[in-house]
C-alpha cells in the first residue's frame, strides 16, 4: 500500500487509512480544541468547535467526524476558523448559566445574572466546575464576551434527588457525551436525548429522574461531561482542580483492579475519577469505586487497640496489646506446639501485608495454619 | 457479572456491540441476558451435567479442534468415555436445559475462536466446585481455545486481592509464588532467606479445619486479619459457635464488626489509601495502591503491626516498608515475580509471570497451547447434586451472591454517603410463579428459613428468577443469607457451598 499523506499546518503528515483529521493532528502534536468528541465512540459532529479549514472543500470541516485524505491540505488555526468557534462559544455561553465570570459585561444585567444564579443552586460558590471546565478554558482562550443571556433555567431547579449525581441542565451544552458514554462505554442505556428541536435534553427512559430510571450510579457521564451539567454530589464547591493533590491508587473493591484518581484535599479525599488510558479500565469505574471512598473517615473507625476485661473493651497501648498477643502466642505454642495457633488473612488488603502475616506463622510461630478466605 | 464485576462487565458489553456473541449460562435471568444471544437458565448447580453433555455434542458430531487435542494434551479417550453418558436428551434431566439448546450451543462454541469463558463464584461455590472448573478447563481444551488472547478460562476474583492472597502464601500449602510447603528445596530456602530453622514441613490447617479446631480445642489461639467471618461463612450460628469458642481470638481490623465481638485484643488497622502497597487483580496484574490520608488515632499498617510481633519474638525483620518488603523480600523469593519491583509500576501494573526486570509481563497464560506440566490434562468428572436439594419441607433452591451497590457485609459500604440509600436493605428475590403460588406481594416482608435458620426480609417478586429459586445477598446482618446457608464444602478445596441449599418461605401472619 502506498503511504498516504496530508498536509496539516504546512506539515506533511504521513497517516493509516481511516483515521479522521483530528487523529493525525493529535497524534502529530497539533491540538484541536474538542467538545463533544469522546474517544472510542463513534463521532458525532454535534458542536463543532473543531472544525478546520480544509483546501478543497467549501465549508469548515469537523475535523473529529473527517476522515483524513490522501493529498489533502488542512488549516486548523486560520481566521476563518478562530471566527467559527469563537461564534461557536458565544452560542454556547450565552445559552446557559455560565456564571463563571468569562463575560466581560459590567452593565447590571450581569449582576442579575449572578444573583439569580446564586439562588438557583442556593450556594454562593460560583459553578461547581469552575476551574475544570472545557468550555470555561476554550471562552478565555478565545476571549468569548457575552452580554445577552438566556435564562430559562431559572425555574428549572438542578436535579438533586438521588445521593451521588447533580443533574444541572442550566449548563447542559447538549453535546451528548453523557449519553455516549452511558451506551457506548458502560453500555448502561440508562439516558439519551430527548424531545425535538429547541425541547432537546437529556432525559432517562420516560424523562424520570435518575433514581428512578436503569441509571446504576457508575458516573461515567460525570466524568465525561465537559461543563458543570452534571457534577458529584459528594465534592460539589469541595473540589477545585486547584486545591487538591491528584494521587493515583487501585480502587479496593473487586477483583476487576481499577486504576482510580483520587483528589487530596488537606488530607482527605475528596473526589475520585478514573485514570483515562490506563490499564485495566481506560478512565472506568463503577458505583463504588467512584463513590465508595468515604468509608474510611467513619467516625466508627478502630483508633486504638482495645483489650478485653471482663467481657467489655478497654482502649490499651500498642505495647500493651502487642505483649498480650505475644505473651499468649508465646504460651499457647510451649504448651501445645505451633499447630495450636493459626491465623486467616486478608484478600483485601494489600500484598505486603498478607506476606508479612504469612511470615510471621511460618518462620515465627513456625506452623502453617494460615489461610484467606479465596475458598469462600 | 454487572453487579460483582461491573467493569469487567462493560468489556463485554462493549464486545457485544460490536458484533461479538454472547452464550449466557445462568439461572438467572439477570442484566447480561439482555445483551445475551442465548440465554441457557441451567438448573442451579447442574453446571458439570451441562458442561459434559455439550462436549457430548461436540464430540459425537466431530466439532472439537482435534489438533489441539493431538498436539497438547492427554486423556482424550478418558474424557470420550465418561461425556458419552451425557448426551443432550439425558443431562437436560439435570440440568434443566432443553436438548435443542445444548446442541445449539455446542454447535456455536465450534464456529468461533478463540471463545473466551469467564465465571465467578456460581462455579466454584459449590461441593463439586472443583469439578466445576476441571470441567470448564476440559471444554475449552476440547475447543483448542487455550493460550490465546481472549480465550481460556478466566475466573474473575470476587475481592480486589484473592489473587494477591494467594500469591503472597496466605495459603496453608505454600510459600509465596506457589512453592509447596512440603517441598524440602523450599523449605531451605525459605529458612535460608528468612534466617531461621524449624519451619513446618507439613501442609497446614484450611479455615473449616480451623473453625473445627477452635470447637475441639485443637486450635487454641486464632488470629483473624480483616475477615468478617461471623457473618460471611455459611451458617452463621454454627460459626458463631466456633468463634466463641476460641480460647485467645486477636482480630485486626478498620471497624468493630459481627467477629469483633467474639474477640479478645482488636487491633485497629490503617485502611486501603492510608497505606502504600500493591494489589493484584484478576489478570494478574499488581498496580500500586498509594497513600492518600492518615490513618485514624493510632491505627497502624498491618505490615507494622506483624513485624512488631515477631520483634516481640525475638525476630528482626529489616523491610520497615511496605516497598522494602516487595523490593527486597517477595520478589526475590518468588520467581514469578522477580521483573517486578515498584519503580517499574508507578503508572500501569505488570501482570505476572514477569521473571526478570527486562521482562514486560503476561497477558494470558499457556501461550501456544504448552501449559506449565507440558501437555493438558482432560480430567473427566461426573456431575453430583448438591449436599442439600429440595424435599417436601424445603421445597425451593437458595443462591446467593453480591449486588452492585454493596460490599460484603457493608462494613465499607455500609458507611459511604449514598450507597445506603441506593441499596437500603436486603430483599429475597422470587419469582412471579412462586409468588403466585404461595400468595405474596411484591415489597411484601416474609420468613425464609432453612434447618439452619430463619430470616425475614422483603420479597421482592421478579422476572430474573425462575421458579423454584429464592436469591439473596449477604450485605445486611439481619437477614444475611448465611443464616441460612449451608457449610458443606468442597472435599478437595474445603469452599462451602453458598451457591445451592434447600429452604422454604413462609407468610407472616397478618402482615401488610
Ligand atoms: S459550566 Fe463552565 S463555562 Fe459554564 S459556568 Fe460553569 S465553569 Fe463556566
Ligand atoms: S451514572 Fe452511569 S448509568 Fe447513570 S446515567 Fe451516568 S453513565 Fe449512565
Ligand atoms: S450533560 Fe454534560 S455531557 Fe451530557 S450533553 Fe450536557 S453537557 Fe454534554
Ligand atoms: S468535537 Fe468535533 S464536533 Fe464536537
Amino acid at each position: 500500500m502506498s503511504i498516504q499523506k496530508i498536509n496539516i499546518n504546512n506539515h506533511d503528515l504521513s497517516f493509516k487509512p481511516g483515521m479522521t483529521i483530528l487523529e493525525v493532528a493529535e497524534e502529530n502534536m497539533i491540538r484541536i480544541p474538542t467538545l463533544c468528541h469522546l474517544k472510542g465512540t463513534i463521532p458525532t459532529g454535534a458542536c463543532r468547535i473543531c472544525v478546520v479549514e480544509v483546501a478543497s472543500a467549501n465549508n469548515l470541516l469537523p475535523a473529529c467526524s473527517t476522515p483524513a485524505a490522501n493529498g489533502m491540505v488542512v488549516e486548523t488555526d486560520s481566521n476563518k476558523v478562530f471566527e467559527a468557534r469563537r461564534t461557536i462559544l458565544e452560542l454556547l455561553i450565552s445559552s446557559g448559566n455560565h456564571n463563571c465570570a468569562v463575560s466581560e459585561t459590567s452593565n447590571s444585567e450581569w449582576i442579575d445574572f449572578q444573583v439569580d444564579a446564586m439562588k438557583y443552586e442556593e450556594s454562593e460558590e460560583l459553578c461547581p466546575s469552575w476551574g475544570d471546565c472545557k468550555l470555561q478554558d476554550l471562552a478565555y482562550q478565545y476571549r468569548v464576551r457575552v452580554d445577552n443571556f438566556n435564562k430559562d433555567w431559572v425555574d428549572q431547579p438542578p436535579e438533586l434527588d438521588n445521593p451521588m449525581i447533580v443533574r444541572d441542565f442550566s449548563r447542559c451544552i447538549s453535546c451528548g457525551r453523557c449519553v455516549q458514554a452511558c451506551n457506548e462505554v458502560q453500555v448502561n442505556r440508562a439516558i439519551d436525548f430527548g424531545y425535538r428541536g429547541n425541547d432537546t435534553k437529556i432525559v432517562t427512559a420516560g424523562d424520570r429522574t435518575l433514581m428512578d430510571s436503569d441509571c446504576v450510579f457508575c458516573g461515567e457521564c460525570v466524568q465525561v461531561c465537559p461543563v458543570g451539567a452534571l457534577v458529584d454530589k459528594k465534592s460539589r464547591f469541595k473540589w477545585r482542580p486547584f486545591n487538591t493533590e491528584k494521587i493515583r491508587t487501585t480502587c479496593p473493591y473487586c477483583g476487576v483492579g481499577c486504576q482510580q484518581m483520587l483528589h487530596v484535599k488537606d488530607g482527605e479525599i475528596v473526589k475520585v475519577t478514573g485514570v483515562e488510558e490506563a490499564e485495566p479500565n481506560k478512565g472506568r469505574l463503577c458505583v463504588k469505586g467512584r463513590f465508595g471512598y468515604d468509608f474510611i473517615y467513619s467516625d466508627e473507625r478502630l483508633k486504638t487497640p482495645l483489650i478485653k476485661e471482663n467481657g467489655e473493651f478497654r482502649e490499651a497501648s500498642w505495647d500493651e496489646a502487642l505483649n498480650l498477643v505475644t505473651d499468649k502466642f508465646k504460651t499457647i505454642i510451649d504448651e501445645s506446639g505451633s499447630a495450636a495457633v493459626a491465623g486467616v488473612s486478608c484478600a483485601r488488603s494489600i500484598n505486603e501485608d498478607s506476606y508479612q502475616m504469612q511470615k510471621l506463622f511460618r518462620a515465627v510461630f513456625k506452623t502453617n495454619n494460615i489461610d484467606h478466605c479465596a475458598r469462600t | 457479572m454487572t453487579e460483582a464485576h461491573p467493569v469487567a462487565a462493560t468489556y463485554l458489553k462493549n464486545a457485544v456491540q460490536s458484533g461479538a456473541k454472547l452464550i449466557l449460562v445462568d439461572p438467572r435471568k439477570h442484566k447480561l441476558a439482555e445483551f445475551a444471544d442465548i440465554h441457557a437458565p441451567l438448573l442451579v448447580g447442574s453446571d458439570i451435567s451441562f458442561l459434559n453433555s455439550l462436549m457430548y455434542v461436540l464430540i459425537d458430531e466431530d466439532l472439537y479442534d482435534k489438533d489441539f487435542v493431538k498436539d497438547h494434551t492427554e486423556g482424550f479417550d478418558e474424557l470420550k468415555v465418561k461425556v458419552k453418558e451425557y448426551p443432550p436428551e439425558i443431562a437436560a434431566k439435570t440440568c434443566g436445559i432443553e436438548p435443542s439448546m445444548i446442541y445449539e450451543i455446542a454447535r456455536e462454541l465450534s464456529k468461533v475462536k478463540p471463545v473466551m469463558c469467564c465465571y465467578t463464584l456460581g462455579i466454584t461455590e459449590h461441593t463439586c466446585g472443583r469439578n466445576n472448573v476441571v470441567s470448564i478447563a476440559n471444554l475449552q481444551m476440547l475447543l483448542g481455545n487455550m493460550g490465546v488472547e481472549s480465550g481460556g478460562v478466566n475466573p474473575l476474583r470476587g475481592q480486589n486481592n484473592v489473587q494477591g492472597a494467594c500469591d503472597m502464601g496466605a495459603l496453608p500449602n505454600v510459600y509465596p509464588g506457589y512453592q509447596p510447603v512440603i517441598n524440602e528445596k523450599s523449605v531451605e530456602k525459605f529458612e535460608e532467606f528468612w534466617g531461621v530453622g524449624g519451619l513446618d514441613k507439613e501442609n497446614g490447617l484450611m479455615i473449616p479445619q480451623m473453625m473445627d479446631g477452635l470447637v475441639d480445642g485443637k486450635v487454641r489461639a486464632f488470629y483473624i486479619f480483616g475477615e468478617n467471618l461471623a457473618n460471611t461463612e455459611p451458617d452463621i450460628k454454627k460459626v458463631e459457635h466456633e468463634l466463641s469458642s476460641a480460647e485467645f481470638l486477636v482480630v485486626q481490623d478498620i471497624f468493630l464488626n459481627e467477629t469483633t465481638v467474639f474477640a479478645d485484643v482488636i487491633l485497629p488497622a490503617a485502611a486501603w489509601s492510608e497505606n502504600d502497597g500493591t494489589f493484584t487483580n484478576s489478570e494478574r496484574r499488581v498496580s500500586r495502591v498509594r497513600t492518600a490520608s492518615e490513618a485514624p488515632g493510632i491505627a497502624k499498617p498491618n505490615w507494622w503491626i506483624f513485624r512488631e510481633i515477631a520483634k516481640r519474638m525475638g525476630q528482626k525483620w529489616s523491610s520497615n516498608s511496605a516497598k522494602e518488603i516487595w523490593d527486597n523480600e517477595l520478589s526475590v523469593l518468588a520467581p514469578q515475580f522477580g521483573g517486578i519491583k515498584y519503580s517499574r509500576i508507578e503508572k500501569d501494573g505488570l501482570q505476572w509471570p514477569c521473571p526478570t526486570v527486562e521482562h514486560t509481563g503476561t497477558k494470558f497464560l499457556h501461550k501456544d497451547g504448552t501449559f506449565t506440566k507440558g501437555r493438558g490434562t482432560f480430567l473427566p468428572v461426573d456431575w453430583t447434586p448438591p449436599a442439600e436439594v429440595p424435599d417436601e419441607e424445603y421445597p425451593l433452591v437458595l443462591s446467593t451472591g453480591r449486588r452492585l451497590y454493596h460490599y460484603h457485609t457493608r462494613t465499607q459500604t455500609g458507611r459511604c454517603e449514598g450507597l445506603n440509600e441506593l441499596l437500603p436493605e436486603e430483599t429475597a428475590d422470587i419469582s412471579y410463579a412462586d409468588a403466585t403460588d404461595l400468595g405474596i406481594d411484591n415489597g411484601e416482608m416474609i420468613y425464609v428459613s432453612s434447618r439452619r435458620g430463619k430470616v425475614k426480609v422483603r420479597a421482592n417478586v421478579t422476572d430474573e428468577v425462575p421458579k423454584g429459586l429464592v436469591w439473596m445477598a449477604f450485605h445486611f446482618r439481619e437477614n444475611n443469607a448465611n443464616w441460612l446457608t449451608n457449610p458443606a464444602f468442597d472435599p478437595i478445596t474445603l469452599t462451602a457451598e453458598y451457591k445451592a441449599c434447600a429452604v422454604r418461605i413462609d407468610i407472616i401472619e397478618g402482615n401488610l
